[in-house]
């Protein structure tokens, strides 16, 4: 046993354990899963404006950061890709509920949207949603029951189809419907689903987030995929809260604000853009105006009345999303 | 197995060549399919993107700090649940007492139920909503979503391996042993090393590998209780995922080409220990061995 702590405090000594001592210079932000690198980029960034500041990072589901926090995980800000996820915070009493006010809008610094990933030269012509209804196409995405990402793109096929069709909701559930059997599988997660594109050469088009789009992209090989935008799509955001019962105890609002005031700033706006999320900044915006086409987005508030009629209407046990879900 | 070898030798199933052939074959291969290629994948995509990737993941602080603690982990979970193990496996087997099988079952829980469970149910112990939550919180004693709760939560999950292996082991050993040794006027604790320790250490050393593999490699119950920190709470097996859900597929996979070494190091420090064992201390007779303990009585 001897020779094992040993090595342990060699071990230890060659990593140099950093110090886990809480002082109002560390920030933690409980992320969401795939907003590693995106981060890790924002964070170096305002740790050379605060010298001597940490920013530590914690990710994972957001639903499971946010029950985290609730059972006391001491995030100190919280930027989410989900708003219903900030929503529990504010009714276990972790946040105040004007937090969309705290920020300008709605408190989400950059946003994203469903958007298309098809194979290299997209053989099959797919440009709109329409296309994902057509007999001969093959769509992938996770399954709406499981994930929020699904979800977004669920929505967003309603939300062009009640265009197109001028609200006659027979025709939007047979849209929708058709969209559904064109599914080969449905993956419980985004992750799984790109596996199933990607590796599993399954389908002739993803559909997740532009952002995302663009990582698969990255990943596998831009030669091997291209992006396509819709002409409509559905606002994603990313909402951000300071966790007021956090940083009140911990004395770091200051320091908390700051940091989210700095996603703000163009160069916080110009790295987000960077990693494929769309800003609101001008300056930033048209800076990347080539690799953001443009594109037309509406929100949940807007064509649905705002996420708690969505999930009465659409995502409850027997409601829209089930009767199509099931006459698969 | 020796009872089976002795008297005259009747027909059994594995005379058959063809089927013997058959036998083995299938297992090769269903152990290579099963194993082997995913193995042999783990290394293949780890320099997927070359060498300059995987050392490059290799010497970020996340993965270094990932693997210091996973290593602080296992040192610290491994040796109590090994002192908990000779304890549980010595009370079992060796005294009578009410509650006895209830111990039993007890130990084997961890077994049984999903991990995931064990990391929700510290939730609900140490959890700001939970049982000692507000206390712990009124006193600024971190457990969960620090060390000391993956620690626990590690704890629970390999708390029977070591009592598992011994058990059945020191249960056929019986207790006659220990009893003729204790007659013969040796003391507790000299029983136990000299008469008990040498019987059970294969049985022993191999408990407390199986427990160090899976304690590193413990996922499910350590994400739970982790709060996913990086370079603070974020052991290898959670680097992982990451890193996987990232898209950064080669950094994944060289983080789980360092687990996969871990328990690799592992299995030769048991094979090491076995031959030095081995080597230094002939197994002695069992006659010589209470001898032994008795003579040495002070």
């Amino acid at each position: 046993m001897n020779r094992f702590l040993i090595l342990g405090t060699a071990l230890a000594a060659l990593f140099a354990a950093p110090a886990f001592a809480q002082s109002p210079t560390t920030l933690l932000n409980a992320s969401y899963d795939v907003a590693r690198e995106v981060f890790a980029a924002e964070n170096e960034a305002f740790i050379k404006q605060h010298p001597g500041v940490t920013v530590d990072q914690s990710h994972a589901g957001t639903s499971k950061q946010a029950r985290a926090i609730v059972e006391g995980l001491e995030a100190d800000v919280v930027t989410f890709n989900q708003v219903t996820d900030i929503s529990f915070l504010v009714k276990q009493g972790f946040v105040t509920d004007d937090w969309q006010q705290d920020f300008a809008n709605s408190a989400s610094p950059f946003y994203s949207f469903p958007s298309f990933l098809v194979r290299a030269g997209n053989p099959k012509n797919i440009k709109n949603w329409d296309d994902l209804a057509r007999d001969d196409v093959k769509v992938v995405f996770p399954n709406p029951k499981t994930s929020g990402n699904a979800r977004y793109t669920y929505l967003a096929a309603v939300a062009f189809a009640k265009e197109a069709f001028g609200g006659d909701e027979e025709k939007i559930e047979a849209f929708i419907t058709k969209i559904f059997d064109n599914v080969p599988v449905f993956d419980t997660g985004g992750r799984a689903a790109t596996t199933t594109f990607v590796e599993r050469e399954i389908g002739d088009v993803i559909v997740t987030f532009e952002a995302e789009t663009r990582s698969i992209a990255k990943q596998y090989g831009t030669d091997k995929f291209e992006s396509v935008v819709p002409s409509v799509s559905l606002l994603a955001e990313f909402p951000v809260a300071i966790v007021d019962k956090v940083v009140d105890k911990r004395g770091s609002r200051d320091l908390a604000k700051s940091y989210l005031d700095f996603l703000y700033t163009e160069q916080g706006q110009r790295i987000a853009a960077e990693f494929g999320h769309r800003v609101h900044n001008e300056k930033i915006s048209t800076e990347f105006k080539d690799e953001f086409p443009e594109i037309r987005l509406v929100t949940v508030e807007d064509v649905f009345g705002g996420w708690p009629k969505v999930q009465e209407e659409h995502f409850a046990s027997g409601a829209a999303l089930d009767k199509i879900y099931g006459s698969r | 197995m020796s009872a089976i070898r002795t008297g005259r030798k009747p027909p059994r199933v594995g005379d058959n060549p063809l089927f013997r052939g058959l036998l083995i074959g299938i297992v090769l291969i269903v152990g290579a399919i099963l194993v082997l290629a995913p193995l042999i994948l783990i290394g293949f995509q780890a320099f997927s993107d070359g060498w300059r990737v995987y050392a490059s993941t290799l010497v970020h602080p996340d993965t270094r700090h990932a693997i210091l603690l996973t290593v602080i982990t296992a040192l610290i979970a491994v040796p109590i649940n090994t002192i908990f193990g000779i304890a549980a496996a010595w009370a079992i087997t060796k005294f009578d007492f009410p509650g006895r099988r209830f111990l039993l079952v007890l130990i084997e829980i961890p077994f049984s139920i999903s991990p995931i469970v064990a990391g929700v149910a510290y939730l609900f112990v140490y959890g700001l909503q939970g049982l000692f939550g507000p206390v712990l919180d009124t006193y600024e004693i971190k457990i969960l979503f620090a060390l000391p709760g993956i620690i626990l939560a590690s704890m629970f999950v390999t708390a029977p391996f070591v009592a598992r292996e011994l058990i059945p082991l020191m249960q056929a050993q019986g207790r006659d042993l220990e009893e003729a040794a204790t007659s013969l006027g040796a003391s507790g604790w000299r029983t136990f090393l000299t008469v008990t320790l040498p019987n059970i250490k294969w049985a022993l050393l191999y408990g407390v590998v199986l427990c160090n593999a899976r304690v590193m490699g413990e996922f499910g119950a350590v994400s739970v209780v982790s709060g996913n920190i990086r370079g603070q709470t974020n052991t290898l097996p959670l680097h992982i995922e990451l890193l996987y859900h990232d898209y950064q597929a080669a950094g994944a996979f060289a983080s789980a080409s360092i687990l996969a070494i871990l328990a690799v190091i592992t299995i030769i420090a048991k094979v090491a220990l076995e031959r030095q064992g081995a080597g230094r201390v002939p197994r002695p007779a069992l006659v010589t061995q209470v001898a032994v303990a008795s003579e040495t009585k002070p």
